[in-house]
């Protein structure tokens, strides 16, 4: 029998995970106490019996509120549809000048990477907020919100997957004599055609979401309705409205997951 | 050289991380040769045969094909200047998603706009070629299928129809056997040697030494990116390949056991490791 090799004090007493631990529990701690987070407060009497209380309206839906939801929700998958569809259109071109096997100049490409990134760092909400300041209220401003949410989204995703394709067919048909565009439609979009409808289909889902919250500043859709019902302690009505909001984005799920399942 | 189609001149490589890939490499190709270059993997040789279509760029020196310089052509002349040199690879670079169709149509943009190719406008005689360069592969009935429905040897063929299309003056074979079990591998020679016999003038990397000695009219010898020999076939002896491979002189002789691309090179390990990539690509295609 061979004896196993020894191992040092540190690692036999698993010391630098523990320590790790414990700071991470010290700066949690530490966090909570700065934000004033009070896990109590959550369950003292007065919340609960709050909770309760909506809860309970809640389980009351107004089922025959049903038929007026039916417009706004339709308004924000509507929205969620234009927004995806423009977005993914102008991401493109944007994706094609990231990409490091299409764009061969590096300083461009950095460029238009660090432009495209400060877009995705833009919250929705704030953008939303803009958008409604500058073009009033309604679905215009949830429209350009989710253009520009789903731009830097696409953007991103596309030129990841066009930076992974075989380079073969690139070197065949540039031996061919092909120009750029057509290394580009006929290497490069065949590769990443199946990729990019299932990005595409996945933005959607996370637009229509996302357009349900875009309501609370104003920007159109189910959202705003389901604003003012809270507004309005109207929870019979919220409970109806988020039901329904399930349901859509449910259908939308099954839907987008089973296309996507078929690209695959 | 007024008959020569290919001129090298001069040609040295440097790779960006300082590895050098040709050194001072010159040697001219004449109209209607089928030159096979032999070398250990890393030799140069695929460096050389992509610097021929500029896939790759070379460090200093210049390439000629067919009276002008491909060094120094830029933008549509040298677009003009690849479309005469078609080329076949070892994984044979078809377009897996698309139909053979549309590969073998792709062979042709260089002739067309950006617009026209991209939607598909073909001229009804391109057309036509299309189907008559699958047809000279024996592949016209997959005509619609999409490539990645085919072996690995109908794969390389219709690769070849895809590079009739350009109606080239020369054609490039880099390692166009080393995926391909040996019957395909002859097949695919076959093609080669009827296209050699039709004019046009080939140049082809080649690890098995038995396919070099059998389609080759000339053979020359890299090792680590230097010209070792250059010589027409019939003077082509066991001791030239033994200067490349870097072998004590008659250690094995190869050319009674190098038929398998895959198989029997026992005594260089480099070649074997090179050779073995894509076995399951390896399927007789019995046409």
């Amino acid at each position: 029998m061979s004896e196993a090799p020894k191992r040092s004090f540190v690692a036999r007493f698993h010391l630098k995970p523990i320590t790790w631990f414990l700071i991470i529990v010290v700066v949690i701690y530490l966090a909570g106490q700065l934000t004033e987070a009070n896990l109590l407060a959550f369950f003292n009497g007065h919340a609960i019996q709050q909770f309760g209380v909506i809860f309970g309206r809640m389980l009351h839906p107004e089922w025959s509120y049903f038929p007026q939801v039916i417009e706004p929700i339709l308004e924000t998958v509507r929205m969620a549809l234009v927004g995806t569809l423009v977005g993914s259109i102008l991401a493109i071109p944007v994706a094609m000048l990231q990409a490091s096997n299409v764009d061969k100049i590096p300083v461009l490409r950095t460029v238009v990477r660090i432009l495209s990134n400060l877009v995705r760092t833009l919250p929705d909400l704030l953008m939303a907020a803009i958008f409604v300041a500058v073009f009033g209220i309604g679905p215009f401003a949830g429209v350009l919100t989710l253009v520009i949410f789903s731009f830097g989204q696409m953007a991103k995703l596309s030129y990841e997957a066009i930076e992974t394709v075989d380079p073969g067919p690139i070197d065949a048909l540039e031996t061919a004599g092909a120009n750029k565009v057509q290394v580009i439609s006929f290497a490069i979009v065949p590769q990443v055609l199946n990729t990019f409808i299932s990005n595409f289909l996945y933005t959607f889902e996370v637009n229509v979401r996302a357009s349900t919250v875009l309501g609370w500043v104003g920007a159109g859709g189910v959202g705003q309705l389901l604003d003012s019902s809270l507004r309005f302690t109207n929870y019979e009505r919220a409970a109806v409205i988020i039901l329904a909001i399930l349901v859509v984005v449910i259908i939308i799920e099954v839907i987008s997951n089973y296309l996507r399942g078929k690209l695959a | 050289m007024a008959d020569s189609i290919i001129e090298i001149n001069d040609v040295s490589k440097v790779y960006d991380n300082g590895v050098v890939g040709l050194q001072n490499v010159s040697l001219n190709v004449k109209k209607g040769e089928f030159l096979v270059i032999v070398g250990l993997s890393g030799a140069g040789k695929s460096t050389l045969l992509r610097a021929l279509n500029r896939l790759n760029e070379i460090t200093s020196g210049e390439i000629i094909i067919d009276g002008e310089s491909i060094t120094k052509a830029k933008g549509k002349k040298l677009r003009e200047i690849r479309r005469s040199v078609a080329m076949i690879f070892q994984n044979f670079n078809l377009v897996k998603r698309s139909s053979v169709r549309r590969n073998v149509l792709s062979g042709r943009v260089g002739y067309y706009d950006s617009f026209r190719s991209t939607f598909g406008m073909w001229s009804k005689a391109d057309k036509e070629r299309s189907a008559e360069v699958l047809r000279r592969v024996n592949l016209l009935e997959k005509y619609y299928d999409r490539a990645d429905a085919l072996s690995g040897g109908q794969q390389q063929r219709v690769a070849i129809a895809r590079a009739l299309m350009q109606e080239p003056k020369i054609m490039l074979a880099d390692e166009p056997t080393a995926s391909l079990d040996p019957a395909t591998s002859q097949v695919v020679m076959d093609d080669l040697q009827i296209l050699n016999n039709d004019g046009i003038t080939i140049v082809a990397n080649l690890h098995s030494e038995a396919l070099a000695l059998q389609y080759a009219t000339r053979i020359i010898g890299l090792a680590e990116g230097k010209l070792i020999f250059d010589k027409p076939v019939e003077q082509v002896t066991e001791a030239d390949f033994d200067s490349v491979y870097g072998r004590t002189p008659k250690s094995v002789d190869t050319t009674k056991t190098s038929e398998q691309p895959t198989a029997g090179k026992t005594v260089e390990q480099a070649i074997e490791l090179a050779t073995e990539k894509n076995d399951e690509d390896a399927e007789v295609s019995v046409l």
